[in-house]
């Protein structure tokens, strides 16, 4: 070899290494969040019951745990674990006991328009909305809506009425987690907010063609 | 009675406008922040914290508490007594306490140590009544004194840095029976609760609109609210326990925002829906 190819050479392993060192950093797995002792305390000392409010809502389970770290989230170990906590939650999601999986069109719009329920505010008794407008477009005579989630406007009409899109949709109102580890959507079902009923009403709403979501 | 009366008169007003308000806000969905704006505009003469601030400034100045004493001699960070620019500079460290103070809090130290109030009575008071009440005018009257200043919080001591990244985890953290966090709705870019914007108080101008612009009067409930009150009921809608008032959960999440915020003018006290 001559000097000038070893120096070539030499330049080639160099950079082969800064390349391959680069990789080793880029690839560092970032673990999910440890708890801090100091952040656990505030937490605890920070906060007080009141009414039906009680301490036990600020203790996590395992997908309220891993959506409040947004950076491991969106780390490859994140995308793993998402498919982890998507599983766990499809799991616990039933079938409607009478096999009915479409209700009362008019009695789902009332319970989207509703946001109340859960607070500390309220009683137990209080009924619960879905809160649904708060986050979607659905019938597109309502002008005030959020737009967090997706416009659910022309719903039925848009995907066809299939089993499948049926199922799915009954799915995703019952724990919409189950599709996405970190949907903004609460898990209806999961946290008993809302019953079967009041979710095959909301159900009308978006898949009966008589709804006025599918006009 | 003559002052009673003026009060009543403009309440009554803003109660009529406020319908008016809401009225047009129903006919055009796309136009309500448009009406929001053309509202402050032409109130902006008139926004009713100043009577707060008025009653916060003789508050401020007259012997009171058990020991009769005034809280010109309160440090709010820039030395006793100074209250120009002193909310623009909150969050902050403070020796004497050993802790991170927010306005409120730190008030709740000036009225226990110089005029004897303890705090535990302003902590359990309810918003708008009794020594709430007070500090509702006090808060006004300092925070007026910020305004058009800018944004200017450090966290160059620990206990501030460790404050801010303890507000950062706190706002990201999720809970209840919802699963929300502050990020649930504060997260990203043009979001809305119904006809209702959200700042993303995660960048630098979402946070200088959402911090920038409280404590604010609400037209829709006639109240003065401190960022306290204004943290509290974020909680409540996140289906949260109750945040007890000055608590440090409240507090680390005010230097996170303020932090996000740093560089921009404050409009306080603002003018809500």
């Amino acid at each position: 070899m001559s000097p000038l190819s070893i120096k070539l050479f030499k330049r080639q392993i160099l950079t082969a290494s800064l390349i391959l060192g680069l990789g080793f950093l880029s690839n560092v797995t970032v673990a999910q969040q440890k708890s801090d002792p100091q952040f656990e305390k505030m937490m605890k000392d920070s906060f007080r019951a009141q009414g039906i409010a009680g301490l036990d809502r600020i203790d996590q389970d395992a997908t309220q745990k891993f959506c409040s770290d947004p950076l491991y989230v969106a780390s490859p170990a994140g995308a793993k674990k998402a498919i982890e906590i998507q599983k766990l939650n499809m799991s616990e999601i039933a079938k409607p006991s009478d096999g009915k999986y479409i209700g009362d069109w008019k009695s789902g719009e009332a319970i989207a328009q509703s946001g109340r329920g859960a607070t500390w505010s309220d009683s137990a008794t209080t009924p619960i909305g879905g809160g649904c407008y708060n986050c979607h477009q659905i019938d597109q005579k309502e002008i005030s809506y959020g737009n967090i989630g997706p416009s659910l406007w022309n719903y039925g009409k848009n995907r066809g009425y299939s089993q499948e899109i049926i199922t799915y949709t009954w799915n995703r109102i019952n724990n919409s987690k189950a599709y996405n580890a970190c949907s903004n959507m609460p898990r209806f079902a999961h946290f008993k907010l809302l019953n079967e009923k009041q979710i095959q009403d909301l159900m009308a709403l978006l898949l009966d063609p008589q709804s006025p979501v599918n006009q | 009675m003559g002052i009673a009366m003026t009060f009543s008169d403009s309440l009554r007003q803003y109660f009529f406008l406020t319908l008016l308000l809401i009225f047009s806000r129903t006919i055009y969905a796309q136009s309500a922040a448009d009406d929001i704006a053309k509202y402050r505009e032409m109130i902006a003469d008139g926004n009713p914290s100043e009577l707060y601030e008025m009653s916060g400034e003789e508050l401020w100045k007259k012997p009171g508490g058990p020991k009769q004493v005034s809280l010109e001699k309160c440090d709010l960070g820039l030395g006793p007594g100074v209250v120009d620019g002193a909310a623009a500079q909150l969050p902050k460290y403070f020796k004497d306490t050993n802790r991170v103070q927010d306005l409120e809090s730190r008030l709740m130290t000036c009225m226990e140590k110089l005029q004897g109030i303890p705090s535990q009575s302003i902590i359990d008071a309810k918003f708008g009544e009794g020594p709430k009440k007070d500090m509702d005018a006090i808060v006004a009257y300092v925070v007026t004194h910020s305004k058009g200043k800018k944004i200017n919080v450090s966290t160059a001591n620990p206990k501030e840095k460790a404050m801010y990244e303890m507000g950062k985890r706190a706002f990201y953290y999720e809970g209840g029976p919802f699963d929300f966090s502050c990020a649930s709705c504060h997260g990203s870019n043009g979001k809305r609760i119904r006809l209702q914007d959200l700042p993303n108080l995660t960048t630098h101008d979402g946070a200088v609109a959402g911090w920038g612009s409280w404590p604010a009067y609400r037209v829709s409930s006639g109240q003065f609210w401190t960022m306290q009150q204004r943290l509290n009921d974020c909680f409540r809608q996140q289906r949260f326990p109750y945040p007890i008032y000055g608590s440090d959960v409240t507090i680390a999440l005010s230097m996170y925002m303020a932090k996000n915020a740093n560089g921009g003018i404050i409009q306080t006290p603002g003018l809500k829906r």
